[in-house]
């Protein structure tokens, strides 16, 4: 077979030692501009590293996707959701009058928020398309405000790198980086298709993301927690069905 | 000058040994890491099917949409009809993470293979069909040879319905496979809205993706068979460790 040579001995050598350095720079590249997904350990850690930093690049100020309003499904699907405990049973008896987001952590003013505290923010809308892991999509309307608006007047901390929301269904929650928390598409959804958001659509508050999976999108909001790091979260990194280990970033 | 006749010697005494290999390092590599991926992209494919067996065209599709088809197995969710009474258990954790990395492996191994088949001619030199091979005549020739299953008369080159078929595959089926894949993700159209456009929306590229993945299965399937067919240890023998194939 071929002789090894010192030319192709060189070659490899110096091949394999670009390519190793080439590894660590990117690894370093990717921790320093925020490139690393929670979930970026594990064997699937380079895939999801790759979807994240690469989409992150390429999307970062990018709008998604917005329709007429003919395209608006006629029937939006509710997906299953958790028995409502008495709490929230007694919350929607009156009328969400008294349902509070509380929004704490790195910020300079820790607040809650009533619904009508939340519509005296500007009011804005969108036509946009649920798209669900599961292969189904739908597409509603929503208005809100967006989440940027809240984080404004609650002073977020520059250091501050993750938005941690939390649903009162139990055992959902999940987190978004501040490019999508900023984005002018991330909601602080009330209502849906010119209603109130109906509960089975995660009424009286849902957090509308919609350049990532339904998933994302969380039902019943009623505490953000802004934060630099995820370590200190019940659920690990903070994923919305760590019990399904459904990958952090859902942008795909 | 030892050395020099040394190699003479060798050279003399058997003439394959160094005569080129069949396959190219970078083929033989990227063949295998693609074979790798297309099937963990399989088995995570009919995974992530289960969840929602169901097939639409255009935008929108969910229970309450009208689909071009339903595929008749069990489901992993309760809200899709099935005619089953149970539901499988959700698998999809695992199985979209595997799905991407897949890609990701496929994707690069496959950059990998067009930029050195293009710089070391590949494409020119073994799959682009030669002149004189571009008549009815070898076509019908070649497709008598693989609905026969007959061994190709020449093994050192690929005939005019291999050359399509690799061709195909190369430059239409996998690169349709990412098109529609990337054209599902809400965040990637939210930069390049035109991919999905292009395909009349969200679910017509999920459809899409699911008959492209169905074609890439038959060609393995028929692949495997022509290899076993034409000498599988030859065959694979060629494609790992590199010997030249010889005339039959």
């Amino acid at each position: 077979m071929n002789p090894i040579t010192r030319r192709r001995l060189i070659t490899t050598g110096t091949a394999a030692v670009v390519g190793a350095a080439g590894l660590g720079a990117a690894d370093h590249i990717a921790r320093r501009y925020g490139l690393m997904p929670p979930d970026s350990g594990g064997i699937y850690g380079p895939g999801e590293t790759l979807t994240y930093a690469s989409q992150r690049l390429l999307t970062r100020h990018s709008l998604a996707r917005e329709f007429s309003r003919s395209q608006i499904s006629p029937r939006p699907l509710q997906n299953v959701i958790g028995k409502p405990t008495p709490e929230f049973l007694k919350l929607q008896a009156d009328g969400f009058k008294d349902w509070k987001l509380t929004i704490d952590g790195m910020v300079a003013h820790p607040m809650s928020f009533s619904i009508a505290d939340i519509r005296r923010f500007p009011t804005k809308s969108q036509i946009t398309m649920i798209s669900c892991e599961e292969g189904w999509s739908y597409i509603a309307e929503w208005i809100g405000t967006p989440l940027s608006n809240l984080l404004a007047e609650v002073g977020v901390h520059p250091d501050a790198r993750s938005v941690v929301y939390r649903s009162m269904e139990k055992g959902w929650m999940d987190n978004v980086d501040m490019a999508d928390a900023l984005h002018p598409q991330t909601f602080v959804a009330y209502g849906m298709n010119n209603a109130d958001i109906p509960v089975p659509s995660g009424g009286p508050l849902r957090l509308r993301v919609p350049r990532q999976l339904g998933y994302k999108s969380v039902k019943f909001i009623n505490h953000i927690t802004i934060t630099d790091s995820l370590k200190n979260f019940a659920l690990g990194p903070g994923e919305t069905a760590p019990d399904f280990s459904y990958s952090w970033y859902a942008g795909i | 000058m030892a050395d020099s006749l040394s190699v003479t010697a060798h050279d003399s005494v058997t003439p394959a040994a160094t005569a080129p290999s069949r396959h190219s390092v970078l083929v033989r590599v990227t063949h295998w890491l693609t074979t790798l991926s297309f099937f963990a992209l399989l088995l995570s494919g009919v995974e992530l099917i289960i969840s929602h067996p169901r097939f639409y065209w255009g935008e929108v599709g969910n229970i309450w949409v009208k689909p071009l088809f339903q595929i008749h197995i069990p489901a992993s969710r309760a809200m899709v009809v099935t005619g089953y009474n149970y539901t499988l258990p959700d698998q999809n954790g695992w199985s979209r993470y595997l799905h991407f990395q897949s890609a990701w492996i496929l994707v690069l191994s496959g950059l990998l293979y067009l930029v050195s088949g293009l710089v070391l001619r590949h494409f020119r030199n073994d799959l682009l069909p030669e002149k004189s091979s571009l008549s009815w005549r070898s076509f019908a020739e070649g497709v008598r040879e693989h609905i026969q299953l007959r061994r190709p008369a020449d093994l050192r080159s690929y005939n005019l319905i291999q050359r399509l078929s690799y061709l195909g595959v190369v430059f239409g089926l996998l690169p349709l496979a990412v098109w529609t894949g990337l054209a599902m993700s809400p965040s990637f159209v939210s930069a390049f809205p035109l991919t999905v456009n292009l395909l009349g929306g969200t679910q017509s590229a999920r459809t899409i993706h699911f008959f492209d993945s169905l074609a890439l299965t038959l060609f393995v399937l028929v692949h495997v068979f022509m290899v076993v067919r034409s000498g599988f240890k030859r065959s694979m023998k060629a494609m790992t460790i590199g010997t030249p194939v010889e005339r039959p």
